[in-house]
């Protein structure tokens, strides 16, 4: 960790303030970051981390106050211009082209590599090769849409590093990265800081900036908060700064002994997908949150998709309350009551341009409609305003599109949209994934409500500490197969991580 | 960014409702639907200075029956780029309409049963292109393409290239496309059922909600157990359909079958449907809007000629008018965003 000096700062962000229309999305924030630290930025969406971020990069402009870039006084105008500075972004969302190749994907935006009009293929391969190396075993020549999410997110993350950067901010980079990737990126961030390069490191998780900055710096609703050595603060206390209170209990409390039920809603037997997942088979019993840990890849997510028809031609039983289920498509599914929750709710889960109203009612619209199939306008608010008011949804009007909403607000429209046809057994596949802090309490609440009201619950996670949290049982799954449950005191990271990854023969023998 | 927290339900109550006609107006119609109103009726107010023979009935039956027709396929297109497609055969398969009934006709068939079989032709054109764009995975743009073509070829090789003339066609046939109830065109009564009937449907049916879903986020709507395949080949089908009836009454009117009709029609129709507010990208739109965005079209057409501007002007003004009303909306929806 580097000393405290005024003349070792990097970037010095004062007193810097930006709206948009009537939200302040940044007051008066003053932000310091030193040469060759890590320096975490932490607080719930909508905090300003993002305006923030922009801003830096150039994409943004600031209303008023003032940047300095080592020491001198810059007024950034353009991500091109930030670039030149040597400021570096790796955005969240993966902005590559899937048609061209790794190499060019990496030298997109820097055609210096060649000093003439033509492209030199040779040269770029070569360097991105290098650049690859340290990341992973990807040839420069693939096309980007054969890759998988994670491997392209790490061609974003070579893309900075070709930059010869003074500063590199990483937003959420773990997001789509398995563990074992995220140990690799790790690993290289803290090369590079022992290399003078600063990095800034947005997280919504608190062990990867515990575990890897140096700094970390709060901010709420707009506003600095903190920043503290990592050494002098717990996370607790960063979660507290972000949500400005103090959440006692991240995690609702479990199921308790006497709620436990021999009573099966869901049993799943011998479930097979030619190459994605054999021969699952596991029984959902009333009352208990079922999680499903695993890789990223592992089939997760498949094997949900699976249960309810949403996807692929699948062998194998699904019995609801011992009954056997006849489902050809994802409809029958809803039909019986067995709904999913996409884990890629911009993608799939929402609609953006469609009212708060009409994305509630999107399972079922019959249900809010007359016989003859005309939709009764006062019967989907009230349904929306139902279901918005049980899940704590908070909105100007029910009838604004979807997209006026925050992220966790997102979130509870879509688990709302489910709620709506009184389902039975609920499938959610990442269900707080780029959710604040306080939502995500209230979603982990609002699960285990239902699981008391009789609903079933399976939820597929990548964050471990939240299948810890919520879940009272835990199947682990490694390619396509599941290979072991854990459930009360066995329930642990290392537990999880080796079923995960480990053969399950020596898993077996363990 | 996170919007304005409040607590859910109160904020409702709080909003001031809207004010005055104007604001119930606005209410009842959307912003957009308004803005389109006040510019026709500023047109016909310039108009009815500018040239003594605008407002009259002559004129304003003309202008009416013009876009009519047409409107009935913006209609269908309306709905289509709702879903999510689009439709570049619109005019070929109107005039492949014509041809098939005319030809038909001239065979001895009497004109009801070719009038039918010809639509039906409509609808199984649009129903190849619905199960192109949906079970092979092709583009709408390129299948319509296609279509638009061969279905224009049709219409040549059956005629010769030359229109029919069916001057035996009975009264009781000719009445859909030439006569009136009391003073009013029958194509105008026609073309105010079929407009309200889908206004009424796309906008509370469950069905067409459907149609919202899909083109609004498809992979959402099938993530709700929409069956979204079925939704696009039958928004892709009722517009080919659409399109038979429209040029089953331009025979009615014409008294013939013209194998170049519709020439340039899918332009026109597009451009009404996206002044009038649907998107190209799906999920948006209203029929009602784009039948303002049609009615607005025909008029600046109309009073061009009145004001002996030159044919080859109107092009240029209604693609003028295309690029400033997307230019616009284009604004309002980037601060719309912004604000949120």
């Amino acid at each position: 960790m580097s000393t405290a000096m005024e003349n070792d700062l990097v970037l010095k962000l004062a007193k810097v303030s930006k709206s948009f229309g009537p939200v302040r999305a940044l007051r008066a924030v003053d932000f310091e970051l030193r040469k060759g630290e890590i320096h975490a930025i932490a607080g719930e969406n909508g905090a300003g981390k993002s305006t923030l971020m922009k801003i830096i990069d150039g994409i943004v402009r600031p209303d008023s106050g003032q940047i300095f870039f080592q020491g001198e006084l810059v007024e950034i105008t353009s991500p091109a211009m930030a670039q030149r500075l040597g400021i570096g972004l790796v955005h969240q969302e993966i902005a590559l082209c899937p048609d061209v190749s790794v190499a060019e994907n990496i030298f997109m935006g820097n055609t210096s590599v060649s000093k003439t009009v033509f492209m030199d293929y040779k040269a770029i391969e070569a360097r991105a090769k290098v650049a690859l190396s340290a990341l992973c075993n990807v040839s420069p020549t693939m096309l980007v849409r054969d890759l998988s999410i994670s491997q392209q997110q790490l061609i974003e993350i070579a893309k900075a590093l070709t930059l010869d950067c003074r500063v590199l901010i990483l937003d959420e980079p773990t997001a789509a990265l398995t563990e074992k990737e995220a140990l690799i990126l790790f690993g290289i961030m803290r090369k590079l800081a022992d290399q003078g390069i600063s990095i800034i490191y947005i997280s919504h998780r608190m062990a990867e900036i515990f575990d890897n900055c140096d700094r970390v710096t709060v901010f709420r609703d707009g506003q600095y908060v903190m920043t503290r050595d990592i050494t002098d603060i717990t996370p607790s206390d960063v979660v507290a700064a972000m949500v400005g209170r103090v959440i006692e209990n991240l995690y609702p409390d479990k199921q308790a002994d006497h709620e436990r039920s021999d009573e099966v809603i869901l049993a799943v037997r011998d479930l097979t997908e030619a190459s994605r997942f054999r021969n699952v088979t596991f029984e959902l019993k009333r009352g208990e949150i079922l999680g499903l840990a695993g890789l990223i890849g592992a089939g997760r997510s498949e094997i949900a998709k699976g249960i309810c028809r949403l996807e692929g031609q699948v062998s194998g039983e699904v019995l609801l309350y011992g009954k056997p289920l006849r489902l050809r498509h994802y409809r029958d599914s809803i039909d019986h009551g067995i709904v999913y929750l996409s884990e890629d709710r911009k993608g799939d889960g929402i609609f953006l341009d469609m009212p708060i109203a009409a994305n509630i009612s999107a399972l079922a619209v019959e249900q809010v409609a007359t016989r003859l199939g005309i939709v009764d306008d006062a019967r989907e608010l009230e349904q929306a305003r139902r279901l918005g008011h049980s899940l704590n949804l908070r909105y100007d009007d029910i009838r604004q599109p979807a997209s006026s909403l925050s992220g966790g607000n997102q979130q509870k429209v879509a688990i709302a949209k489910m709620l709506s046809v009184r389902p039975k057994v609920i499938l959610l596949d990442e269900p707080t994934r780029g959710v604040d802090v306080g939502a995500k309490a209230e979603i982990h609440r609002i699960l285990r409500a239902l699981s008391r009201d009789g609903v079933g619950i399976l939820v597929i996670s990548s964050e471990l500490p939240e299948l810890i949290g919520v879940c009272d049982r835990v199947l682990v799954v490694r390619e396509g197969e599941i290979t072991g449950e854990v459930a009360g005191d066995r329930m642990t990271e290392e537990n999880i991580m080796y079923l995960a990854s480990i053969e399950p023969a020596r898993a077996g023998a363990a | 960014m996170e919007t304005q927290t409040q607590e859910a339900g109160m904020s409702e109550a709080q909003r001031p409702r809207p004010t005055g006609v104007a604001g119930v107006l606005r209410q009842m119609l959307g912003a957009r639907e308004v803005g389109l109103i006040a510019i026709i009726l500023i047109l016909f107010i310039v108009m009815s200075f500018a040239s003594p023979y605008f407002l009259t009935w002559v004129n304003m039956r003309a202008m009416t029956m013009a876009f009519a027709v047409e409107g009935i396929v913006v209609v269908g297109m309306t709905i289509l780029l709702i879903s999510g497609g689009i439709d570049l055969s619109v005019g070929s398969v109107t005039a492949l309409a014509m041809v098939i009934a005319g030809l038909l006709f001239l065979a001895g068939v009497d004109p009801w049963t070719a009038s039918a079989i010809a639509i039906l032709a409509c609808v199984a054109i649009g129903a190849i292109m619905g199960f192109f764009v949906t079970q092979i995975g092709l583009h709408h743009f390129i299948v319509s393409l296609a279509v638009m073509v061969i279905a224009r070829g049709i219409c040549l090789l059956g005629t010769g290239g030359r229109p029919l003339g069916l001057f035996t066609l009975p009264p009781e046939f000719k009445f859909i496309g030439q006569g009136s109830i009391g003073v009013i065109p029958l194509v105008i009564i026609i073309f105010v059922v079929v407009v309200i009937a889908f206004d009424f449907m796309l906008r509370r049916t469950t069905m067409f909600r459907k149609v919202f879903y899909t083109g609004s986020n498809e992979k959402a709507a099938a993530y709700s157990g929409i069956r979204t395949k079925k939704v696009v080949f039958l928004t892709t089908t009722l517009c080919s359909g659409l399109c038979g009836v429209a040029g089953i009454i331009y025979m009615a009117r014409f008294g013939s079958a013209q194998p170049t009709f519709g020439l340039g029609m899918e332009l026109n129709v597009i451009a009404a449907a996206v002044i009038g507010g649907a998107s190209l990208s799906g999920g948006v739109g209203t029929i009602f809007g784009a039948i303002l965005g049609t009615i607005l079209l025909s008029v600046v057409s109309s009073s061009l000629a009145l004001l002996d501007v030159s044919v080859y002007w109107q092009d240029i003004i209604r693609g003028s008018i295309l690029l400033t009303a997307v230019t616009i909306d284009h604004f309002i929806n980037k601060r719309r965003k912004q604000r949120v």
